[in-house]
């Protein structure tokens, strides 16, 4: 099926292939954070349902549908993997596995990773057997990343770790990090930084949750205390980890913006509403702000697909990422906004179940980078204003 | 659908027509008409005629170029970055579409040479309502009488055709007649945009079955499609000039100094024209959907056409706000360029369905 290049000819064997293996349970459209399957060491299944839908797509590398084969991937380039997205979205079938592995470490160790670390770490995040963690933010190093004091020393044959994480989502079910941090505390704050990958079962690290506004406790400390890392995994050069790390961003901010839309991925905010008045959306204040979140939505989802198209023909997106991580997520706290302001009352019981995603959503504009900074990088990047 | 990236036609296509304009229709040139109390520059539209652009969207057995709406979207935008004025909406877009829906080749031939000029009379009150038509055409002898008043006649004081929406027995019909029919009556606005457009007031004009567009009772089969290239290429004319409005805007921050230090120091400033520059590409997006749309079928594009133009409408006020604002005091002065584009974004907001108009038709659509 994966050597079909003919468009047409590939839908059709990807249409009777979902046919015949996505679980029909698998086909309720739930993408939201409590039914992703995320993978790793101890994961547990929600359904029977969830394992295999992921050990069949994950057989044929339709995990990370874009990487190379021979590290886990489909070997689709954009207008297949377009195609396989679409489809999957045609039976409303929910992705197989999603993780910061697919999202984030994948593509930056696809672009600095040596052939050896990609046939290391690759193939077992494409199989949903390792869930990595990003250990970024510090305590004193949010905006400013570049910033980031976690030291890292050369002891010869391993690397020594100590020093503060925060704000690590789910480093208290991840079972490995990739992490920033000081290589050379003497040069410009840029230049002295390493990305490292840790085992989190090492001896010295550990976590402590935090609870969120949202009432769950996705985020955690993560402390590194005398954490011994072998050589190998640095990514990239040692003391380059910066441009590892942007890199990364770039994708991270992709995926978090991809959210906002409710186009591609859920229904119509007006459909969203309606429901709310089964005898008609008789609050026109509310109705007008709808439509208007309605037009951003259309608009942004068209221009993701516009930014793709732009790839596929090899035109450069410039700083894509961060106008649509901006747009996105500022649109997708609008759009949450609406949806509690339009069940009124009945949204402010815990159990109606709208609550805690519109106070998530909060976190969107902050998360991968806050709306700020994006527009400064829009900015100095893009507006060259200084 | 075709890629939401411009092929490398239209890429040359807004190259050649970015060079023209610069050259023979700068914003200048619109001060210029204005200064001289014209409404009209003959030479400039027949120079856009020698180049095809008036045969756009006719077919070439009639004598056009037949590039299709997403290659006139092209070249409404250019006209709008320099806020070249002619009659290309009202005649090349509009009135070809709803003739070419028609198949009334005489007169798109007539367009596409540049003998006729064409204007669109379908308001009747401040705001845009088609479906509300009161102008009445009652049937005479083998004839109509029109009798009633239309506003905001786009380009009515220069164009010697005029398609007149009407009600008739049975419905809306679409008219093709001459602008100097007896009783038939012109009066010029004296428009912010230094554009032209008239009331017509319509006095026992007498038509016949001959000037039908389409069929009786059935307008809107010919006019829906025409409304909604006028509409997409009025917003790719909008998205034109908001762009052009910024980035005016984003080079006086780089030149203008406050404090001892340039203002595009200052983040209050960086932010805001970070974000319209986030509006005006999420916006770029809707313009290039609307046109391939159209491209793939004009009766069936008003999702993205009305998306299109409510984006446009908006960013557009926001990209002229701004641009006053960012320049301070010289931003007020009719001597500098931003006011044309304002009072323009102002003119193009109302015309063919303003920002409520096209948010119902999205609202309708999308289940609202
Ligand atoms: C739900 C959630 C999950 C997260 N997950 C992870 C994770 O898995 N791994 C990880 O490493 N991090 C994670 N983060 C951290 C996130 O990346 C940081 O919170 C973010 O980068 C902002 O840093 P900060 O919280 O220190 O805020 P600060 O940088 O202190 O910002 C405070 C305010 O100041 C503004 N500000 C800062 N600098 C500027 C400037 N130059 N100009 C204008 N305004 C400015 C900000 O926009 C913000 O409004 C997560 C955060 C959240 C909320």
């Amino acid at each position: 099926m994966l050597d079909i290049t003919d468009p047409n000819a590939f839908r059709s064997a990807i249409r009777m292939w979902l046919d015949d293996n996505c679980p029909v349970e698998m086909r309720d459209g739930q993408n939201t954070p409590d039914h992703i399957c995320w993978g790793g060491k101890n994961w547990a299944y929600e359904s029977d349902a969830q394992q295999i839908w992921l050990e069949r797509a994950s057989a044929l590398g339709l995990t990370v549908p874009t990487w190379p084969r021979e590290y886990g991937g489909a070997g689709l380039e954009r207008t297949r993997e377009k195609i396989y997205r679409e489809e999957l979205a045609r039976i409303n079938a929910r992705l197989p596995l999603q993780s910061f592995g697919i999202w984030m470490l994948g593509p930056a160790l696809l672009n600095f990773g040596t052939h050896e670390q990609k046939e290391t770490y690759l193939p077992p995040i494409a199989r949903g057997e390792i869930r990595w963690c990003q250990g970024y933010s510090e305590p004193g190093a949010g905006s400013d990343l570049a910033s980031v004091q976690t030291k890292c020393e050369d002891m010869g044959d391993h690397w020594l770790v100590n020093g503060q994480k925060i704000w690590t989502s789910y480093a208290d079910k991840a079972d490995a990090i990739f992490a920033l941090v000081r290589t050379d505390k003497d040069a410009p704050k840029h230049k002295g930084i390493s990305f490292l990958l840790i085992d989190m079962a090492a001896k010295g690290v550990s976590t402590k949750p935090i609870r969120l506004i949202s009432g769950s406790s996705p985020f955690c400390e993560t402390f590194f205390d005398d954490v011994k890392v072998p050589k190998g995994h640095v990514v990239g050069d040692v003391n380059r980890g910066w441009d590892v790390a942007k890199y990364l961003l770039t994708h991270e901010r992709e995926m978090i913006s991809g959210g906002g839309t409710g186009v591609s991925g859920g229904r119509a905010l007006g459909a969203v509403i309606a429901d709310a008045y089964p005898d008609g959306l008789t609050d026109t204040s509310l109705r007008a702000q709808a439509m208007d979140a309605e037009i951003d939505a259309l608009a942004i989802s068209l221009t993701i697909d516009r930014y793709k198209d732009q790839s596929l023909t090899g035109q450069g997106t410039g700083h894509a990422s961060a106008m649509l991580k901006y747009m996105g997520t500022e649109l997708n706290k609008t759009r949450h906004e609406l949806i509690m302001s339009a069940n009124g009352s009945d949204a402010l019981d815990w159990d109606a179940g709208l609550a805690a995603p519109w106070l998530r959503t909060k976190a969107n504009s902050i998360e991968g980078g806050t709306s700020e900074v994006m527009l400064g990088i829009i900015a100095r990047r893009v507006l060259d204003l200084k | 659908m075709a890629k939401l990236v411009r092929t490398e036609e239209e890429t040359m296509l807004a190259e050649m027509a970015r060079g023209f304009l610069d050259d023979a229709a700068p914003v200048g040139h619109l001060r210029k008409l204005r200064d001289a109390g014209e409404i009209h520059d003959p030479v400039l539209w027949t120079q856009m005629v020698a180049m095809g652009w008036a045969g756009i969207l006719i077919p070439e057995d009639a004598g056009g170029s037949d590039m299709g709406f997403s290659a006139a979207c092209v070249l409404a935008q250019e006209m709008g970055k320099t806020l070249a004025t002619s009659p290309f909406l009202s005649t090349a877009v509009i009135a070809a579409t709803a003739l070419r829906q028609a198949g009334a080749t005489l007169a798109m031939r007539a367009i596409a040479s540049g003998q006729s000029i064409y204007a669109l009379a379908i308001d009747e009150h401040a705001k845009f309502a088609p479906e509300n038509t009161q102008l009445m055409a009652t049937a005479d002898g083998n004839g109509f009488q029109l009798n009633g008043h239309k506003a905001f006649v786009v380009d009515g004081g220069l164009a010697d055709r005029v398609l007149v929406l009407a009600r008739t027995d049975g419905g809306l019909t679409l008219f093709d007649i001459a602008a100097n029919s007896a009783g038939l009556t012109t009066t010029q606005n004296n428009m912010i945009d230094s554009r032209n457009a008239a009331a017509l007031s319509f006095d026992n004009v007498a038509a016949t079955g001959d000037d039908i567009v389409g069929t009786i009772n059935d307008a809107m089969s010919v006019l829906q499609p025409a409304l909604a290239a006028g509409q997409a290429a009025l917003a790719a004319e909008t998205i034109g000039l908001a762009t052009a409005a910024m980035d005016m805007t984003v080079s006086y921050l780089k030149e203008r100094s406050q404090f001892g230090v340039k203002i595009s120091s200052f983040q209050a400033l960086q932010h805001r024209a970070a974000h319209l520059w986030c509006e005006t590409e999420v916006t770029t997006s809707a313009v290039l959907n609307a046109g391939r749309a159209l491209d793939e079928n004009p009766c069936d594009a008003t999702l993205a056409v009305s998306l299109a133009k409510a984006r446009a409408i908006r960013t557009a006020k926001l990209a002229v706000v701004e641009g006053v604002q960012m320049h301070g005091g010289i931003g007020m002065t009719d001597e500098f360029d931003m006011g044309f584009y304002m009072k323009r974004a102002r003119v193009a907001a109302e015309w063919l369905g303003d920002y409520g108009y096209h948010a119902e038709q999205i609202a309708r659509l999308r289940g609202f």
